[in-house]
């Protein structure tokens, strides 16, 4: 088990290492210099130079990303080019925002999308399994930024009972908890028809399994069976797929938070990228990216410790 | 099971295969039917935009700005009194074109990267595919986001980025499958017939990859249309004034206090092309999977 989780997080962070390099290579192989095209073109060589500079971005490629690596490690991720102050911070005062919202979404998607997919399960090639089934095809495939813009339409403008803008006063949670809603509907809901269908699948992967099989034996009603023996089992896929889908959350948070214009990860890179704001730019991918490859290596060690056979293929 | 040859299939080019009846069968059930409609509806207002659309898509008359529904504009006009209808029949060019150039790129070069890590030597196959878990571990948006800042915004960037961030799931298909092929009795066979390795991955390595190929890449056109959509709704993607769906729900979006007509218009064709294309892909794959029709008949 060590050995394997010591594999996972050397190969976490080679990838890591390695998508920075790309990062890198990018922004010094394109044609045309990012000082010339974020000052517009009134700039005079001498800004473009100090500005360059300021990028760092007129030292030679390799001692771009060696530096960049040598200060990440010190929490040291550059100094914002515009508002001078130090990346790390800016990303480490939104990233709460971000986590908060995506830790809801997924969290109110798991309380309704798994007890779908068991009560699909339970009544299976009934009405309900099938009206789950075509429900969660259908949310699956909304794009989040129409969910938000629909339910900001509706109601925010129209019904307004909830907030269009902001993530409510600091300091007061009600508020914060009522600017979270809509947001986290529109992230969560494609979520719920996730979950419902991978539970649903792998549960009827479970229910053919011998100890369900004795469970029933025993004559145990079916929701029992479901919920306390089946679920167990067929929650592990669930674990991984929430992992993976947490790198989709951040993507949805963009919008969302753009839309909302709620502070956070994404609105900064949003706002980055437009200003082509690189320091802050590399920052928040390099930061993101970290975060998804330490929850994925989490989410294959706990799946390790959840599911005895995995545990049983680690112990050489 | 008819065991018969569907000329119908042939015509849509799809594999004649034993089990041509479940994929008729998937086309009749109510969501196969209803996804295939609504792509149907999609293709023919990209084809024929320019004979359907009532107006030119550019054509601005501020004067009529965020008017509602009437005769002369069916579902009113944007906020520089562009007519909303042509735009989203335009819009559906551009998300049918990118879809499609950019997928076909990514094929390309999934394919080709995807049968180098199969066929090739193994170190190369362990640099490939630490390529593609190095593209897959970063978040979708985020890598967008950050290519787009090198190379500024527009559809040539859009189609890069979506080519870029789909060729790992392909290539991993292709890899995938190579592998499992190259034991198979036929490889053996030829090359114990002296064939070299460009005629046995030309000539019977890519047709056997290329079926499971189009599939996935049927299945992931909804996804390529959000993201140019998404894109295009941050204004990172398709370039003003040329009409996206996402740059009218953007509009929509901006111009919400004052008109609600046209917010539900640039996010009902994003909305129905979604669920089309999702419902006609899963109809097609449960027809198509022997393995899901077992279950459902358990």
């Amino acid at each position: 088990m060590l050995r394997y989780a010591i594999k996972r997080i050397g190969l976490g962070l080679l990838i890591l290492i390695i998508v920075m390099v790309g990062m890198y290579a990018a922004v010094f192989l394109v044609p045309g210099d990012p000082a010339a095209v974020a000052l517009g073109p009134r700039a005079t060589p001498e800004m473009k130079r100090m500005l360059m500079e300021r990028m760092g971005l007129d030292q030679p490629l390799i001692w771009q990303v060696v530096n960049f690596f040598r200060n990440a490690l010190t929490g040291n991720l550059g100094i914002d080019v515009w508002s001078k102050r130090p990346v790390g911070t800016i990303i480490a005062e939104a990233l709460p925002n971000t986590l908060v919202l995506g830790v809801a979404s997924i969290g109110w998607s798991m309380l309704l999308g798994v007890p779908l997919g068991c009560f699909a399960v339970v009544y299976r090639d009934g009405w309900l399994d099938r009206l789950v089934g075509i429900l969660s095809v259908s949310v699956i495939a909304l794009p989040s930024f129409v969910v938000s813009i629909y339910a900001l339409l509706l109601f925010a403008v129209k019904f307004n009972v909830f907030p269009a803008i902001g993530a409510g006063q600091p300091g007061n949670v009600a508020s914060q908890i009522h600017a979270l809603v809509l947001p986290c509907f529109a992230i969560g809901l494609g979520w719920v028809g996730y979950l419902a269908r991978l539970v649903r699948a792998s549960m009827l992967e479970v229910m053919g399994e011998p100890h369900i099989r004795t469970a029933r034996a025993f004559g145990l009603p079916e929701w029992r069976v479901v919920f306390r023996f089946a679920l167990r089992i067929a929650i592990v896929p669930t674990i991984s797929l929430v992992a993976v889908g947490l790198g989709g959350i951040l993507s949805s948070a963009v919008f969302v938070e753009v839309i909302f214009a709620r502070p956070g990860i994404g609105s900064l890179i949003y706002n980055a990228v437009t200003s082509r704001n690189y320091p802050i730019v590399m920052g928040t991918v390099l930061v993101t990216t970290a975060l998804y490859v330490a929850i994925t290596i989490t989410a294959d060690l706990l799946i390790a410790r959840l599911d005895p056979r995995v545990r049983d293929v680690f112990r050489d | 099971m008819s065991s018969a040859i569907d000329p119908r299939q042939l015509a849509a080019g799809a594999e004649p295969r034993p089990n041509a009846g479940p994929l008729r069968r998937a086309l009749a059930s109510p969501m196969g039917a209803f996804g295939l409609t609504i792509v149907a509806i999609i293709v023919i207002l990209a084809l024929f935009a320019g004979l359907l659309a009532p107006y030119d898509p550019l054509k601005i008359d501020v004067v009529h700005k965020l008017e509602g529904p009437s005769a002369a504009h069916w579902i009113g006009t944007d906020n520089l009194g562009r007519d909303t209808l042509s735009r989203i029949f335009y819009g559906a060019r551009v998300a049918l074109g990118v879809a499609c150039v950019s997928i076909g790129l990514a094929m390309i070069a999934g394919l080709l990267l995807g049968l180098v890590a199969g066929y090739g030597p193994r170190w190369l196959d362990g640099i490939l595919v630490l390529f593609f878990d190095s593209m897959s571990a970063l978040p979708m948006i985020m890598f967008a986001l950050a290519v787009i800042t090198v190379l500024g915004p527009g559809t040539g960037t859009l189609i890069l980025v979506i080519a870029l961030v789909s060729i790992p799931g392909y290539g991993r298909l292709v890899r995938a499958q190579t592998l499992g092929l190259k034991r198979s009795d036929f490889i053996v066979a030829e090359r114990s017939l002296d064939a070299g390795p460009a005629r046995i991955i030309l000539v019977h390595l890519l047709p056997n990859v290329v079926g499971p190929l189009i599939i996935l890449a049927s299945m992931d056109i909804p996804v390529v249309i959000m993201l140019e959509a998404g894109l295009s709704f941050l204004g990172l993607g398709v370039r003003p004034p040329t009409p996206s769906w996402g740059s009218i729900l953007y509009d929509g979006y901006n111009a919400l206090r004052s008109s609600t007509t046209l917010v539900i218009a640039g996010g009902l064709p994003l909305v129905l092309a979604t669920l089309g294309f999702t419902f006609l892909g899963e109809a097609l794959r449960d027809g198509l999977d022997p393995k899901l029709q077992r279950r459902g008949l358990r």
